[in-house]
């Protein structure tokens, strides 16, 4: 392959720009294992940091992991029955409830955490309990399985496989979980890894939600960005990476195995 | 008619939660404002001026990404070089991160002790800092939509049929033509749909503007100060139920401009 002026500038702008977007991560996974950061890497590495961020926020990761698993859960037994009704029915009713149902999506969270509050934050104890944030994190990322699942349920020729199990006398629950759900676990998986990561990430809703006492990840970091000094800030954004990045390969193997597997059909 | 039952039975659990959860606080929202807190919209100038810097930072940002984002992606759709791979999933790496995270990229990059300070103190020139200004803003809702519009141009520009390019340049077009003529035409639906998106994710986020500190008044910023420190309910919903149709309908438009490709 012959290689012009237009490959090269093509490839410093293109390595520009994702030093750009990968540089600082890497300055900030860095600055939060040094000892200290005005001196920079010669003055040694460190896990105090990590160590003081977990003594003191380590209630934070814990309760968004709770409530990533919680969103996970409820999107899952909504999502995916939703997604199926959906699937299978070609209706103008059945297009209208979907474009309601993805309709979280358009609108930023603070709007919808602020209707939220105003709606509920008077009922009982809710305001102050983990369950007013879990409410939040479902209606943003209901949205996020069901496109998932309803892509994959798409690309399958449903109807033949349900047919066949319906001829050999499957009822619809056996048909359901027994010929259904197996053909779509690749979107059921895609679909909640990406639910985990944007409920771990949530901070838009969870800010005006959130209480003293429910202090999620995202809300932490936050406080620490504006309260803390580098180096601890660094290392709670360095935890929040080490869950992150996982759920990220995670997905993208589970989309790429997805592919491969539509391509060979 | 047991399926439609059955059907119905399926999909009321995410319609009630979406009517419970969603709907009705929405409506309480659009109430909430009153008479009082829509008009104070109009009257007060803050208002107005915050509204106006937030749709020009949200253009900016879209012009820039879908600038960079073109390039790349036509470039990395087309060639092929050793650490592609490696390069893409990097790159994909922001596709996960929150506005406040990036917002706290941004000063690892542009802050006082960030990496484009340091450099330009080791060159000899003035500590450059601009993390906590506009431009910080716009760089941060810039590295938050790359990623994103990246992707959704990539492979548009995969899908292109070669032969139209090919044919073009057998026929004596220029690059420049090429460009013009074919590939930008090809992609334009995908780029008005990403474009879309990331008008209305620079118009509704506010995790980048949180951790920046900064003093510029976009939208979500003066939403949340009137809501936590004003405790200003009426003006606070009311702003938000406008920016919440606003996003809505630009995504809205978006999508049947480009005959359903935006996600």
């Amino acid at each position: 392959m012959r290689r012009g002026i237009g490959f090269w500038t093509g490839l410093c702008f293109t390595l520009l720009i994702s030093a750009f977007l990968i540089l600082p991560i890497f300055a900030s996974v860095i600055a939060g294992v040094t000892a200290n950061q005005f001196i920079g890497i010669s003055s040694g590495f460190t896990t105090r940091w990590l160590l003081d961020v977990w003594a003191n926020y380590g209630g934070t990761v814990l309760l968004s992991l709770q409530i990533a698993f919680a969103t996970l859960a409820i999107t899952l037994v909504l999502g995916v029955p939703a997604a199926y009704v959906l699937a299978r029915h070609a209706g103008v009713t059945a297009r209208l409830v979907e474009e309601a149902l993805v309709m979280p999506l358009a609108v930023p969270g603070l709007a919808t955490a602020l209707g939220l509050i105003l709606a509920y934050g008077a009922v009982g104890g809710l305001r102050s309990s983990w369950f007013f944030i879990l409410i939040g994190h479902v209606i943003f990322c209901l949205p996020f399985m069901l496109r998932a699942v309803l892509a994959v349920l798409l690309a399958i020729d449903l109807k033949r496989l349900e047919e066949a199990a319906r001829a050999c006398g499957a009822t619809w629950a056996q048909r359901f979980f027994g010929v259904v759900v197996p053909n779509i676990r690749g979107g059921i998986l895609a679909g909640s890894l990406m639910v985990v990561t944007l409920s771990l990430g949530e901070f838009n809703m969870t800010l005006l939600l959130h209480t003293p006492f429910t202090r999620t990840l995202p809300v932490g970091l936050a406080d620490a960005y504006t309260a803390l000094r580098t180096e601890m800030a660094s290392a709670y954004t360095l935890i929040f990476f080490a869950l992150i990045v996982p759920l990220l390969s995670g997905m993208q193997w589970a989309v790429g195995r997805m592919d491969q597997h539509g391509g060979s059909r | 008619m047991h399926d439609r039952l059955r059907a119905g039975l399926l999909i009321a659990p995410a319609l009630a939660i979406f009517l419970a959860f969603f709907l009705i606080p929405l409506g309480y929202l659009a109430v909430a404002g009153g008479a009082g807190g829509y008009s104070a919209i109009l009257t007060e100038p803050r208002f107005l001026r915050s509204l106006i810097s937030t749709l020009l930072v949200a253009a900016a940002t879209t012009m820039i990404t879908l600038f960079i984002s073109t390039i790349m992606g036509l470039f990395l759709a087309r060639v092929r070089f050793r650490g592609r791979s490696t390069l893409l999933a990097l790159l994909t790496l922001p596709l996960a991160f929150p506005g406040v995270v990036v917002g706290y990229l941004v000063i690892m990059l542009a802050g006082r002790q960030g990496l484009i300070a340091e450099v330009s103190m080791a060159l000899g020139g003035d500590r450059i800092v601009f993390a906590y200004s506009l431009a910080g803003l716009l760089l941060g809702y810039v590295y938050f939509s790359i990623p994103r519009t990246l992707l959704t141009l990539m492979a548009a520009a995969e899908k292109l049929d070669p032969r139209l390019e090919e044919a073009a340049r057998s026929l004596g077009a220029s690059p420049f033509a090429v460009l013009r003529d074919v590939l930008l035409p090809g992609i334009a639906p995908a780029m008005a749909a990403a474009g879309a998106i990331c008008f209305a994710t620079a118009t509704g986020a506010f995790g980048t503007a949180f951790a920046l500190a900064s003093r510029i008044d976009v939208l979500p910023m003066v939403i949340y100060t009137e809501f936590t420190l004003q405790a200003n309910l009426a003006v606070a919903a009311a702003l938000s139920f406008l920016l919440g149709i606003a996003t809505w309908a630009v995504l809205a438009l978006a999508r049947g401009a480009s005959g359903g490709a935006a996600a």
